[in-house]
């Protein structure tokens, strides 16, 4: 039998508000994310453990993990 | 019989809402990028919610520094004034109106240097307010000089070939000067933060929190740090220890660390409650 389908995060980034800091990039412990521009993105989606680690490290209120 | 384990549930942390006490279309704010206050803002508002307090019993007020610009973001009661002088006007706010629940934020140099006055004076009269200070060892708000929380050795604007003074340490001169509780705190350390400073919150009396945070646009380029997160390693995570961890490790290994946690709690005589008990009883009493 297949694996049920893991839920998958949905990572809201305010792209208005993130300033690249990249202190969210840095301690996610599954890296998820990357810098493009100056702005956080999502790079692997699947390895989100919506641990929060970003969200609650992230000085700008740019980021959000549901 | 049907032996299927049941099915794990899976634990999911919501995030927690901030726009509750952020005042509308106030953000960006004015921080640079990687600015520690913005993390012990989003520690402060998430402690201030675990306490329960209707916004309008809240009064959060500042003097000047990037640290001070808080109270500007945020949906309470909130006064912005001089620099060095949040803890005169905050006793103010406390004495006229006890009822209140007062928190000071501040920077390490509105609150040691230009206000270090009237720091120990509010901490000798344990007043019941909560101080946060933002000890970011340096003036960033004004180009990067340094602090009296500076490391000797440190360069700043205003030592170029290194600091020659030695810092103060915060919570021992909160302590020595008559505070009922002392923490210390960092931005790295967020949770931990959070539970920190709600304790402060809840305790009776003049509560400090010594709040480690990073300035990476003047302390860190100035001091050769890469990041803001290697700021966060170095200065937070490696150069703390909490103090329910120090007991367990050898004299070495806290060898030049800060310790976390809450330092000193102590039930001392609250200044309101004497005033109250021994200046307007008497004096209604007369009349
Ligand atoms: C009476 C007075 N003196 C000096 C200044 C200039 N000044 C503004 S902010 C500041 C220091 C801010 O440093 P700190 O309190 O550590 O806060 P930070 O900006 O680092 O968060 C100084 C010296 C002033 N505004 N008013
Ligand atoms: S919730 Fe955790 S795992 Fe997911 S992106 Fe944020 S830090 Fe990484
Ligand atoms: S921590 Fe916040 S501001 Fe910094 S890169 Fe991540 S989302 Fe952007
Ligand atoms: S100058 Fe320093 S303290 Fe001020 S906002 Fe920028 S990083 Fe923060």
């Amino acid at each position: 039998m297949a694996e049920p389908a893991k839920k998958l995060a949905k990572i809201v980034i305010n792209e208005r508000l993130c300033k690249g800091c990249s202190i969210c990039i840095d301690f996610c412990p599954t890296n998820v994310l990357e810098l493009k521009g100056s702005c956080v993105a999502v790079k692997d989606l699947e390895a989100c453990t919506r641990c929060q680690l970003c969200d609650l490290r992230c000085p700008d209120f740019a980021i959000q993990v549901f | 019989m049907s032996t299927a384990a049941p099915e794990k549930k899976e634990k999911v942390v919501q995030p927690f809402d901030y726009d509750k006490y952020l005042r509308p279309n106030k953000l960006p704010h004015i921080w640079c990028p990687g600015c520690g206050h913005g993390i012990v803002l989003k520690a402060l508002l998430r402690a201030i919610d675990k306490t329960g307090l209707p916004k309008d019993n809240i009064v959060m007020v500042s003097g000047i520094g990037c640290s001070s610009r808080t109270p500007g973001y945020v949906d309470f009661n909130t006064m912005h004034t001089l620099h060095g002088r949040a803890m005169a006007f905050a006793t103010g706010i406390k004495f006229a109106r006890p009822d209140l629940k007062v928190i000071v934020v501040t920077g390490d140099g509105d609150a040691l240097a230009i206000g270090g006055n009237h720091f120990i004076h509010a901490c000798r009269r344990n007043i019941d307010m909560t101080v946060l200070v933002y000890t970011n060892a340096t003036y960033g708000m004004t180009g990067g000089q340094y602090s009296p929380t500076s490391p000797i050795g440190s360069t700043a604007t205003t030592s170029r070939y290194g600091n020659i003074e030695p810092p103060f340490d915060t919570c021992e001169m909160a302590k020595a000067s008559g505070a009922s509780f002392v923490a210390r705190g960092t931005a790295y350390h967020t949770i931990e933060l959070e539970r920190t400073i709600y304790d402060a919150l809840m305790h009776k009396g003049m509560s400090v929190v010594d709040i480690i945070d990073a300035c990476p646009t003047y302390f860190g380029r100035m001091n050769k740090y890469k990041s803001a997160t290697q700021m966060m390693e170095i200065l937070e995570k490696d150069n703390t220890v909490n103090i329910k961890q120090a007991d367990k490790l050898p004299p070495e290994k806290l060898q030049g660390k800060m310790l976390r946690g809450v330092l000193h709690k102590v039930d001392r005589p609250e200044y309101c409650d004497q005033y109250e008990e021994h200046v307007i009883k008497k004096a209604t009493s007369k009349e």
